[in-house]
């Protein structure tokens, strides 16, 4: 059972403190200049930080205790490819959640 | 589809984060589901969900008081988990940093993955949208996504029974993820700092509190901006 009071202390901290991350450079740096050398590196935040979330799910899945799965790995590759080759966001989804299905029912 | 107003910027940014009603939908109930399977009530529940808005931080969190680990622990673990989203404040900067400190408060406060990849990919695609433009833009994207957090948490909670694993719905956020990023590798840099990205995140998965995943968003950061700079660089010489 969760003590309440740790709960509470938890939620409204996690809360703060999540804002505080999310607003530290918009809210403070605004409209001032950043340095070239940061931009350029902030250019690549998204292509970086979203693969490597992804990524251990991919080759090891949580849902199968970690065990790499053919049809979780195949269904990544087919939205990924998809994606890049239409440029269509909701055709990748669709298509990653077809072979994924479609493999889970092939290989039981 | 162009931007021509303020008004089409909003709804274009509904549209463009629609799909990601698939994700939000599983994961808002699985977090209400399994709240209330640890002893929270509806009430606390829907709170953890509007006050954090963090799916990755909020299952962390519960993980970890469920372990009975130190309430600093609990705290700096989610934060830990949620440190991307500082790099995603900063990446964001250079877009919306010229909009008012209101709008760009409320922005902070609905940055998370979704709203955030939606925005950068249509940021990086018209570089020449106006600011209000932007924030409109934002705002759009953010509409498919946090009322449905709240509702499905409370869904979730309600509802209490768990959705059978055959579902594999925790595939839903790698497939969306990736079919997000997939038209932003225009350039070899991009796809430079993604391989990185994804080789040192799996090298670093046992780097504890999620921290190996800041590392690897740095690691590709850093190889993006060198690639850009050597290619730059290349096109110089070729010009001579």
């Amino acid at each position: 059972m969760i003590d309440k009071t740790t709960l509470w202390i938890v939620i409204i901290g996690l809360g703060i403190g999540s804002f505080g991350l999310r607003f530290v450079f918009t809210g403070l740096v605004g409209d001032r200049e950043m340095p070239a050398w940061l931009l350029r590196h902030l250019r690549y935040t998204a292509v970086a930080i979203l693969p490597a979330l992804v990524a251990p799910q991919v080759l090891a899945p949580a849902a199968t205790g970690g065990e790499f799965d053919p049809a979780r790995f195949t269904a990544a590759i087919v939205a990924l490819a998809v994606g890049v080759i239409t440029k269509n966001v909701l055709l990748a989804i669709i298509s990653g959640a077809a072979t994924l299905y479609g493999l889970l029912w092939l290989l039981g | 589809m162009a931007i021509t107003t303020t008004k089409s910027a909003f709804r274009k940014g509904i549209a463009d984060a629609a799909p990601f009603v698939l994700v939000i939908v599983p994961f808002s109930t699985l977090f209400g589901i399994l709240a209330t399977e640890a002893g929270l009530n509806v009430f606390e529940t829907l709170a953890f969900s509007v006050v954090v808005i963090a799916g990755a931080a909020q299952f962390t969190a519960l993980q970890l008081m469920q372990e009975n680990a130190p309430t600093a622990i609990v705290l700096a673990s989610a934060l830990a988990v949620n440190l991307r989203m500082a790099m995603y404040s900063a990446s964001l900067t250079p877009y919306i940093g010229a909009a008012p400190l209101w709008q760009r408060a409320l922005a902070a406060y609905v940055t998370v993955d979704q709203s955030y990849v939606c925005a950068m990919a249509q940021y990086e695609k018209e570089p020449d949208m106006t600011i209000r433009e932007r924030m409109s833009y934002f705002f759009g994207c953010v509409t498919p996504i946090i009322p449905l957090w709240y509702l499905f948490t409370l869904v979730g909670a309600l509802l209490g029974t768990q959705i059978p694993q055959s579902w594999a719905l925790d595939f839903a956020l790698p497939i969306t993820f990736l079919a997000m990023i997939a038209p932003m590798f225009r350039t070899p840099a991009h796809v430079v700092a993604a391989l990185v990205a994804s080789v040192t995140a799996l090298a670093a998965a046992a780097v504890p509190y999620s921290l190996g995943l800041i590392l690897a968003g740095l690691a590709g950061m850093i190889a993006g901006a060198q690639t850009e700079l050597w290619s730059e660089r290349r096109a110089q010489r070729a010009a001579l």
